[in-house]
């Protein structure tokens, strides 16, 4: 099923035109409207004028999340506050929240990409969607609501929060797809357990996921224990919200819409551009955004990209699953880890839970780091010699895999925070 | 079916299409809006062949035009109606329109170039009633159905029209407007629609591309565009005041 069969699956060299064209006039508009783009062309000598296929776009300067903030709030919009219908900021994942802004054509431009993500991921009009991302400044759910319900699907606005009453509207209103951050999934999951209702009295088919990095582990855990699809989909606040990726029902992959977004790969630490299939940082241009235009934003989240077909007949190339964010890499003994890896790794292990906390000392010179992992009640008091022997297990795997020696704590179920919108799985104790 | 890049064109030193990149759909109607001076005629003799362009690209079915003079690219079927009509005035309404038919300076087929007639006569019965009058005496939205049946003696799949409704009454320009859209009904032509008129044209056009001094600044489905503020502020007379 697509939304817009045409775009979707435009063969490449339409595509690569559209994308040129919608390209040369985006860059045109903030050349012409947006000061601080038009500086910082000028300073590397560059004119709209010297963009003349896809291949010059990395002669334009980049854009990082500290740009944005030494033009908090407006100035970045490309237009005038007048035209400007909708304000949104980022979540605020890491340091200062940046602002950004929507006008009526973007908003329906907005609708019909989340509309896609949601139609790969299974979901039509006859679906009963209930969006359990925060409903505010954070894009995710108003994204998701405004794209299902273009479909025409019956929408809940259930927001964040309050779990068991979630459960009570998703039993009795027959909710078929669930929105949601995975690691929220998982706490609907566990909270279903502790209310002791049985999958059966659930109506749910599929799952959109997404706002965070997530392991294939934990989607085989929130396959099995919520009996649906789960697809990961991707889009971040700068760039336009949900509505970038998607993952359609083969889950190879999530598919970009190119059409609206270019993306390029690069080594974010020499900058150099990568091949498809090296993984890397997400750069993004936006095509079409009106209010807000993006010229090579660095999104400092890790992927790389696939230009294999899909059986699904999409032609966009695909980016991999978001592995983590080039700013949550965690540098331990010098060793670069991603929480992501310890998550694969506990998912692997009998009788822990999916939750763990990792948290990061300094002591004197070295870094200590403390893997926080929750178990199952069951053997947790009576067998020692058991807990101890699991403790070994994880930090023997955990050594083997990352190349470093980590210290692993066992705590009871249920004994670490819950969040209800991005998980915070790592304390950094250190001032670095 | 026609693709635009990088085009560069101007008179003498005067640059006046900057990068312009742009592309029509078979069966498609697109439209270029702009105010004077913008480049939208320039545009369309570029296309034509009527203007030399400096640099980029014009691909007519994998052919670039830009390497080819008028008379082939009318003959491969891509042909101008120009700004203020063009028709010659001393001569008859039949006349003209058979003018259309000399393709590569060689006449079609009488009985061919008679069907083509009585199909131009069909579109514009007006023009059958004045077939034997001197085309200098047609009235401007006569003359304008003239110039559109004269390029469709040449058979054209792609209709390039420059300023169709420029110096019509209001109502004769909707006249006009509801022609064009015929002619990609009835005979399935693709269109790209050069206008000042940007309400008329965004109306019966799939896509538009608003042109800025030579440059493309605004390009999309024309529901979008009629719905951009900078679009209705400039280009539909909406807004004039209060904009700081």
């Amino acid at each position: 099923m697509h939304w817009e069969q045409d775009r979707e699956c435009m063969d490449r060299e339409e595509l690569e035109q559209l994308q040129i064209e919608r390209l040369q006039s985006t860059l045109n508009r903030v050349y012409a409207h947006v000061p601080y783009y038009r500086k910082k062309f000028d300073e590397e000598g560059i004119t709209p004028q010297d963009i003349g296929s896809l291949s010059d776009l990395p002669r334009l300067p980049f854009t990082t999340k500290e740009d944005l903030r030494g033009n908090y709030p407006y100035g970045m919009f490309a237009v005038p506050m007048r035209e400007v219908v909708r304000i949104h900021a980022s979540s605020g994942t890491t340091g200062t929240s940046t602002v950004v802004g929507y006008t009526r054509n973007d908003i329906k431009t907005w609708s019909n990409l989340v509309a896609r993500i949601l139609t790969a991921g299974g979901i039509t009009k006859d679906d009963v969607v209930q969006i359990s991302f925060g409903y505010g400044l954070f894009t995710g759910g108003f994204g998701l609501h405004y794209g299902a319900e273009r479909i025409g699907a019956s929408v809940i606005p259930a927001s964040s929060g309050n779990t068991a009453r979630q459960i009570k509207i998703m039993v009795d209103y027959k909710t078929t797809a669930l929105v949601a951050t995975p690691s929220y999934a998982l706490q609907v999951a566990e909270t279903l357990r502790e209310m002791g209702i049985p999958m059966s009295a659930l109506s749910l088919k599929y799952g959109l996921f997404g706002a965070e990095p997530w392991s294939d582990r934990m989607r085989e855990e929130i396959q099995e224990r919520l009996g649906i699809v789960a697809t990961d989909n991707y889009g971040l606040s700068e760039v336009i919200g949900p509505g970038v990726s998607g993952e359609c029902l083969e889950r190879r992959g999530l598919h970009i819409n190119e059409d609206h977004f270019l993306v390029e790969v690069i080594d974010p630490e020499t900058l150099a551009p990568l091949r498809p299939g090296e993984t890397g940082e997400l750069v993004i241009t936006t095509l079409t955004k009106e209010a807000y235009p993006m010229i090579r934003y660095r999104t400092r989240d890790l992927t790389s990209i696939l230009t294999e077909a899909c059986p699904c007949g999409r032609t966009g190339r695909r980016m991999t699953r978001v592995a983590g964010r080039t700013d949550d890499m965690l540098i331990i003994k010098g060793v670069n880890v991603f929480p992501s890896q310890i998550e694969s790794l506990l998912f692997e292990i009998e009788g822990t839970e999916p939750h763990y906390q990792i948290v990061i000392d300094r002591k004197g010179a070295m870094d200590e780091v403390t893997v926080l992992v929750e178990v199952s009640e069951n053997i947790f008091f009576d067998q020692m010699r058991k807990q101890r022997e699991m403790v070994e297990f994880i930090r023997k795997r955990l050594a083997h895999d990352l190349g470093i020696s980590v210290e692993v704590r066992l705590v009871e179920s249920k004994t670490l925070a819950r969040s209800e919108g991005k998980a915070e799985r790592v304390i950094d104790n250190r001032r670095l | 079916m026609l693709r635009i890049k990088n085009l560069e064109a101007g008179y003498g030193k005067l640059k006046v299409l900057r990068k312009v990149s742009m592309h029509i759909r078979p069966g498609e109607i697109a439209t270029v809006i702009g105010a004077n001076g913008a480049g939208k005629s320039t545009l369309l003799k570029a296309i034509s062949g009527l203007l030399s362009s400096r640099d980029g690209e014009i691909l007519f079915e994998k052919q670039d035009l830009r390497k080819l003079t008028t008379e082939k690219i009318v003959f491969l079927g891509c042909s101008l109606v120009p700004e203020g009509r063009q028709v010659f005035a001393t001569m008859t309404v039949r006349e003209n329109l058979i003018l259309g038919s000399y393709v590569q300076y060689r006449r079609r087929k009488p009985e061919e170039v008679r069907e083509d007639l009585e199909r131009v006569f069909l579109l514009f019965p007006r023009l059958k009633e004045r077939e034997r009058q001197l085309a200098g005496t047609l009235s401007g939205g006569e003359q304008q159905m003239l110039a559109i049946g004269r390029a469709l003696l040449s058979r054209p799949r792609v209709l390039l029209l420059d300023e169709p409704s420029m110096g019509l009454a209001p109502l004769v320009a909707r006249e006009i407007f509801s022609h064009i859209s015929r002619l990609r009904k009835e005979l399935g032509l693709t269109i790209l629609l050069v206008e000042q008129n940007a309400r008329a044209a965004l109306s019966i056009a799939d896509r538009g591309y608003v042109l800025e001094t030579g440059k493309v600044v605004l390009q999309g489905p024309c529901e979008d565009l009629l719905a951009n503020r900078d679009v209705q502020r400039a280009y539909l007379g909406r807004d004039r005041n209060g904009y700081p």
